[in-house]
Order: C-alpha cells, then structure tokens, then sequence
C-alpha cells in the first residue's frame, strides 16, 4: 500500500517537471522572440506532431503521463497516434484517424465556449 | 532623436519605446511558467487517476480527461479568472490544453456583441482554427506516410 502510494507520488512529481519543462521552453521562446500565443500553440502543437511521428513523445508519454498529454503538444501527439493507428486499418481510417482521435477535445472547446458565451458577458480587462 | 523627421520616424520612436519597456524578469517569468505548467499538468494527472478509478481505460480515460480539463478552462475563462492567472504565468497558462479552451471562450465571448453568428461562432476559431487547420493537415500526411511507407 506505502508503495503504491509512492508511486503515485513520484507520478505526480514526473508529470509537474515535464509539463513544467514544456511550459518552460515555451516561455523561454517567447521571452526571446515576438511569437505570440497563438503562434505558440500552432508551433508546439506541429512540434508534437512530428516528435509523435518519429516515436519520441510516446516514451514521453509512458514516463510523464499527463505531464506530456496535457501541454497542446499533447494534442499534436492525440492527432498523430490517430493518423498511426488510423493507418494499420487502411487509407479512409489513415486520412480520418487525426481528426477522430482529437474530436472530444474539439467538441468539448466548442460545446463549453458556447455554453460560457451564453452565460457571461465580456468584462473589461483589468491591468 | 528629434521625430521631426520622417525618414526614421518609426525605427527612433521603436528605439524610444524600447527605452520605456520595462526589462523583462527571465528569472521570474520562466519560474511563474514552469509553476503553473506543472501545477496543470498534476491536475490533468489527479482528473486521469480519478477517472481511471471509475473504471475507463484507453482512449476514453484521455477524453474524458482533456474534457474536463476543457471545461475547467472554459469556465475559468468566463469568471475572467484565467486572464489573471495568465498575467502571471505567461505560456504556463497558455501552452497547456485550457489555454487551447482559453483561446476558444474567450473571443467568443468578447465578440458576442457582433453578432452571434458572425461575432461569438466565427471567432470562436481565431486561433483555434489555426490550431485545427495545421493539425489535421499534419495528421492527414502523418497517416499517408505509415500508409505507404
């Protein structure tokens, strides 16, 4: 039982150093460059498209757990793993597989912005 | 630096404003950034365990996950409370999956007053268009390279 929970425990801890680190790198570029934020999510998200394509963020993703699925490289990762897995079935699943592996997240952001879009009204922004 | 010139108006009143900016805290920014990154990701990390206590497994156990995390940002966004956190924590508040939601609520919610579907439907996707446009072009190419090779 101790064991399991130090297990636990030390998921917690890989999980908040890689996601950290990705978060890390990020700030990193924009404290250097004049990338914006939408710039960013595109390029981390094309980013772990290509490391999910040559197999690196896989073993990423058995080490950290959320720690590398959470960041919107993760998101790249869902896509790609579709497009993969997609592929093993034939040509129609290897073009649909992305989109498909990605659809709840999709439908999540568009159902929620419209449910809070309903809901609350823009406010000024406070500095 | 007179600005009574034309000819480098822009590049002297850059330079000036250069002057004026504030430096910016490396140190203190990459730390917010890695803080919260990390803070989220442990949250995803909790929301997975408990959904991996319910009984899911697989790719029900990621969405059902990313969902919540999803609605977290949405709803945070609407209180007007991931603006302020996104203040202080830079890209550790944008680079994880609710900043992806962050940038979808807020625009929709913004450009309400334009009209509902031209202002709060269309720009909805400001950024996550871009973000939907480059992944499933990605994923198409990611696919038909392990179909033919």
């Amino acid at each position: 039982m101790g064991n399991e929970m130090l297990d636990i425990l030390f998921q917690f801890i890989k999980a908040f150093v890689v996601g950290g680190g990705i978060c890390l790198i990020a700030q990193i570029i924009i404290n250097f460059t004049d990338l914006t934020a939408g710039k960013i999510l595109v390029y981390f998200m094309i980013a772990g498209i290509i490391l999910t394509a040559i197999g690196v963020y896989q073993p990423l993703v058995d080490f950290a757990g959320a720690g590398a699925t959470v960041p919107i490289s993760g998101f790249g990762y869902l896509l790609a793993n579709g497009a993969m897995k997609g592929a093993e079935k034939g040509f129609f699943s290897a073009i649909t597989g992305s989109l498909t592996a990605a659809s709840a997240g999709v439908t999540a952001a568009v159902v929620f912005a419209f449910i809070m879009a309903l809901i609350f009204k823009s406010r000024t922004k406070r500095n | 630096m007179t600005g009574k010139s034309n000819d480098n108006f822009n590049s002297n009143y850059l330079q000036y404003v250069k002057t004026q900016d504030p430096p910016t805290q490396h140190f203190k920014n990459c730390a917010a950034a890695f803080g919260v990154g990390g803070l989220i990701c442990c949250i995803g990390q909790f929301i997975r365990y408990m959904f991996e206590y319910a009984g899911l497994t697989g790719d029900e156990l990621a969405g059902a996950t990313s969902i919540v995390l999803i609605f977290l940002g949405c709803f945070l966004t609407g209180l007007g409370v991931y603006d302020r956190i996104g203040r202080y924590a830079g890209a550790g508040s944008i680079v994880p999956i609710t900043g992806f939601a962050n940038s979808v609520t807020s625009p929709a919610i913004e450009f309400k007053t334009e009209g509902w579907i031209y202002g709060m439907a269309a720009k909805m996707f400001t950024v996550a268009g871009a973000i939907i446009v480059f992944g499933v072009f990605s994923g198409v190419l990611v696919g038909l390279v392990y179909l033919f090779v």
